[in-house]
């Protein structure tokens, strides 16, 4: 039987369009259960490669003849082998090209909405990783929001939409992953904007992104306008767009809100985060739409892959929100949190600009999952 | 440690390092040492793992200038 490469964009398709799938990950057991491909459909098998090494015939039973089977390692190597294996056994199954290291750094753009005079807003959609990124496009113009490291896909992005991007911004200094946000302002000539009280250790310039900041987007003048929402870190900052959206960065999610403790100030900024939670946040519109910059589980995104929900309805439904004792609140987001994010403490080195790896090391410190948050 | 056989298997890509492992492991006899050479950061992880389900011991692992070395007694 033929064995079939499928890309990342392959498997995220199948994750959007909510399609059935069987993976079988090579990868062991700790690897697995820290971290795998998420899909609404999806069944899983884990058999480390290295129990497979003298014949994967005990494993047949387990696998659908049904179905569509992907084989799954960290980079590749296993599964092509594993993969021959079954093939030669009469299966027909496919591998993941680049494996885990391809999925996590795999992005979609997805549309979220059409705004006024011909504008749209995208999500880029960071499956692997659960990082959610940002492009407003206006008449020529965009501006982008937490983006992830993999610059050309922003720019070629913009390319395509024959859009010059203008502003660049860091809703905060990012803990889970490196951010792409002043490579891309260095190549576009855009101006890139973060929070002044994340930004004490910087080594590069940049314009400080404070409460009121109002950046218009374009003719039609899309608004995007900065509100200072602090607890993930002391310079979070949320953005409102075009009167409809409300981009919160790592300070509210879907089915969640953030972690105080990424900077090592969990006790400091406890009160933050419950001040912008329950006041700042409260006296906004209900109707705007949240849009987070992670998601945790495939289960808070929607039927066409934006994780997207109204402010409102996460008010009555987010776990997060609705702890009306502070002194409970408190110990919610400070003790029993769970384990940091793979090697944060040198991915915000990276993002001050006091460290630069080469692409595989960055690769290496973003393995797994982002957990930003607190459920 | 009396180290029975040495296998270099730097520069390899998961899954070789495993592979070679486990094929040097089968010319040794139970309770002899096998030193073991890497260069893929995944065998960290793997190497304890596959030596756990085989019912081996890693006695000893060491990183020096980017190589790692395992210490694995057959069981």
């Amino acid at each position: 039987m033929t064995v079939n490469k499928w890309t990342a964009a392959e498997v995220a398709r199948k994750v959007i369009d909510n399609e059935e799938l069987f993976i079988l990950d090579v990868r062991n057991h700790d690897a697995f259960e820290d971290w795998k491909i998420e899909g609404h459909k999806f069944e899983y098998l884990n058999i480390p490669y290295f129990e497979l090494l003298d014949g994967v015939e005990e494993i047949l039973p387990k696998l659908p003849t049904d179905k569509e089977v992907l084989v799954v390692c960290a980079k590749e190597g296993s599964s092509v082998m594993v993969a021959e294996m079954l093939s030669e056994a009469g299966r027909e199954v496919a591998y993941l090209e680049g494996g885990m290291k391809s999925w996590s750094s795999y992005l979609e753009p997805i549309k979220v909405s059409d705004l006024e005079n011909g504008g749209e807003l995208y999500q880029f959609v960071r499956l692997g990783k659960g990082c959610l990124s940002y492009m407003v496009i206006s008449e020529g113009e965009a501006a982008i929001i937490d983006a992830v490291r993999f610059t050309d896909v922003f720019t070629n992005f913009a390319k395509e939409k024959g859009v010059e991007i203008k502003h660049v911004f860091d809703t905060h200094l990012h803990a889970d992953h490196i951010s792409g946000g002043r490579h891309i302002a260095a190549n576009t000539g855009a101006t890139y904007y973060l929070p002044p009280k994340d930004a004490t250790e910087v080594v590069f310039d940049y314009t400080p992104l404070t409460e009121g900041l109002n950046v218009k987007i374009g003719a039609s003048q899309i608004d995007v306008n900065a509100l200072y929402s602090p607890g993930h870190t002391i310079g979070s900052t949320s953005f409102v767009i075009d009167n409809q959206f409300l981009l919160t960065g790592d300070i509210l999610f879907i089915d969640s809100i953030g972690r105080p403790d990424l900077a090592g100030l969990a006790e400091d900024w406890v009160g933050d985060l419950r001040e912008t939670l329950y006041s700042r946040y409260r006296e906004l519109a209900e109707d705007l739409v949240v849009l987070p910059a992670h998601f945790m589980i495939i289960d808070e995104s929607n039927e066409d892959g934006t994780v997207a929900r109204r402010l409102g309805d996460l008010f009555k439904e987010n776990h997060g929100l609705n702890i009306e004792d502070e002194a409970e609140f408190r110990r919610t987001v400070t003790d029993n949190l769970p384990p940091q994010p793979n090697a944060y403490e040198q991915i915000r080195q990276v993002n001050m600009g006091k460290i630069t790896p080469n692409n595989d090391e960055q690769t290496e410190m973003e393995i797994g999952p982002n957990r930003c948050a607190v459920r | 440690m009396d180290i029975t056989k040495t296998l270099d298997a730097k520069g390899l890509a998961c899954p070789m390092p495993i592979v070679k492992t486990k094929k040097a492991m089968d010319t040794i006899n139970s309770g002899e040492v096998l030193e073991v050479l890497l260069t893929d950061k995944g065998a960290l992880n793997d190497i304890p793992a596959w030596a756990k389900s085989g019912g081996h011991t890693v006695l000893e692992q060491k990183t020096e200038e980017d190589v790692l070395y395992f210490y694995i007694q057959k069981g």
